[in-house]
């Protein structure tokens, strides 16, 4: 069995309630409450006024491909004996962009497009662990 | 507007060797380059009174390095943005030597990157470090380097209709002068380059793809090197052995991964503009462009963000010879062949200042006649993430 994939550590106050609802299956992003800007990557103020008033909600994990590579070589033990893998932008329909794998296709480099329609498929970590939100064709 | 004359660079050197080995470590390469620049310059070591550093090297950081080299500068700057580092110190020295805060300024770089192996493009996230906000967000995802700017071409090519044989004809172009530069020929060879030869877009095309779209022959190697820069107060220049290569243009900005942002637009559309201004010269009039290139996209989108063309034309832009040195259209582009053929040793902004220097100086393997301006931009970070363009622009006189 390949080793773990790298995951997020802890304590870090800014992401950690994101991954926290991972643990849920829930899609988590921020909007702030002055200037109802999405926020994200997670942070505790607003990129855009600076505020610290924000709220949390659970995105659809529904999104479009914004744009992706498919990594032949890899040297990262948890990576290098994959076989090619997708690793893409994912525009989520409430306006924020993750990072994320495409996954559950037969060919990622012929198979997935910019602008492809995409959803969320968890892919737990163990128990009490985060779940990777990665993508597959919607 | 006048061309500014305030500061000028006046010593370079490029270390020679790719491949070093054990026996020499990174801060001796930039010690023996700036003994070397000081002597192209012909100035002493004592006369150093700024120094400008990443402090990357071996972990010695911004209180090493002086103490390193033996100096007492008044002006010390660490400002390190990755590969482009090199470019924001030829401008703040540009800046501090006009406040009359110092007269001689040094930049060095080395590195070992060949010899200790490092997997820089495809080692993906090793850990390692305190968390922050975008590691917890993006290590888990199994990107590499390389597959962090393929996605940019990626992006590039699906709202642009970009192809694959435009990509190509930047490594092409980079190749061919690369192969009159003896030096890159050297490292070509001691790095073991499958065929140290001209190659065509077919032969980029048929290497093999790291990153899905990026093959292999539009990545730059991975060499050990480095170099020295010496940039002086337009007094001294006036008394330095070869006629000053004089700063007149500068600007510097980052971008990053944005909800709705456009991934093919790179800081260079903030700091170009602003360093053409600066310069009171356009696009058009330049010569040469030293584009950091460590990988075709790169070079494409430095070519469009700072006005040398159209957003989304530079596909047709980099066609048809047109970045070869003896084309008459201009600017000739990265005439000692670049990250790609002749250097990288994991961050390579210094060196496209010293190819903009020789040029101007009119010593390049790949001269350009009457080559009066030049930009080097240098792009440090990653493209596809986050990343900081220095423009800096040079003229003769």
């Amino acid at each position: 069995m390949a080793p773990l994939r790298p995951q997020p550590t802890f304590p870090e106050s800014d992401t950690q309630p994101f991954w926290d609802g991972t643990k849920n299956h829930e899609l988590l992003y921020q909007t702030c409450n002055a200037c109802s800007e999405v926020i994200f990557y997670p942070r505790h103020h607003c990129t855009a006024c600076g505020s610290d008033q924000n709220t949390w909600h659970v995105s659809q994990g529904l999104g479009s491909v914004y744009t992706f590579s498919v990594i032949m070589q890899s040297r990262h033990p948890a990576f290098k004996d994959l076989g090619a893998y997708a690793v893409a932008y994912v525009d989520l329909d409430e306006g924020f962009r993750i990072m994320t794998n495409i996954v559950g296709v037969q060919d990622p480099t012929s198979d997935i497009q910019c602008g492809m329609r995409v959803k969320v498929r968890w892919e737990d970590q163990g128990d009490g662990e985060v779940s990777l939100p990665m993508f597959e064709p919607a | 507007m006048p061309q500014d004359r305030t500061a000028a660079i006046v010593g370079v050197y490029e270390y020679p060797l790719r491949v070093v080995g054990p026996q020499i470590n990174a801060l001796q390469i930039k010690a023996a380059s700036a003994a070397k620049a000081l002597e192209d310059a012909g100035f002493t070591w004592k006369d150093i009174d700024a120094v400008y550093d990443t402090g990357a090297e071996q972990g010695i950081g911004g209180l090493g390095i002086s103490e390193y080299f033996g100096f007492k500068p008044s002006v010390i700057d660490n400002t390190s943005v990755g590969g482009s580092s090199f470019e924001f110190h030829a401008n703040h020295a540009r800046q501090m030597i006009a406040a009359g805060k110092c007269n001689l300024a040094l930049i060095t770089y080395g590195s070992t990157s060949h010899s200790d192996r490092r997997a820089i493009g495809t080692a993906g996230a090793t850990g390692g470090g305190p968390p922050n906000f975008f590691k917890n967000m993006e290590d888990p995802w199994g990107l590499t380097l390389i597959g962090n700017y393929a996605m940019v071409k990626m992006r590039h090519r699906f709202q642009y209709g970009t192809t694959d044989e435009q990509f190509a004809a930047i490594s092409v172009a980079t190749r061919r002068h690369a192969m009159r530069n003896p030096e890159a020929v050297k490292a070509m060879t001691d790095l073991e380059f499958v065929g140290v030869n001209e190659i065509s877009i077919e032969d980029v095309l048929d290497s093999r793809t790291v990153a899905y779209p990026l093959h292999l022959l539009e990545c730059c190697m991975v060499s050990d090197g480095g170099g020295a820069v010496l940039i002086a107060s337009a007094e001294m220049a006036r008394n330095a052995k070869k006629k000053p290569v004089w700063i007149i243009g500068s600007g510097e900005a980052t971008k990053y991964r944005e909800n709705r942002g456009d991934i093919t637009v790179s800081a260079g559309a903030q700091s170009g503009p602003v360093a053409f201004q600066d310069a009171g010269v356009s696009p058009s009039e330049i010569d040469i462009l030293m584009a950091y290139d460590s990988f075709t996209i790169t070079v494409l989108t430095m070519i469009e963000d700072l006005g040398f063309c159209a957003k989304g034309e530079g596909g047709a832009f980099v066609s048809d010879g047109r970045l070869d040195f003896d084309n008459p259209l201009k600017p000739a582009i990265n005439t000692d062949g670049g990250g790609l053929s002749s250097n990288h040793p994991g961050a390579r902004g210094i060196f496209l200042l010293m190819e903009a220097t020789r040029q101007l100086r009119g010593e390049s393997t790949s001269q350009v006649a009457n080559a009066k301006l030049a930009v080097a931009v240098g792009n440090g970070g990653q493209l596809g993430s986050r990343h900081a363009t220095g423009a800096t622009i040079l003229a003769a006189d």
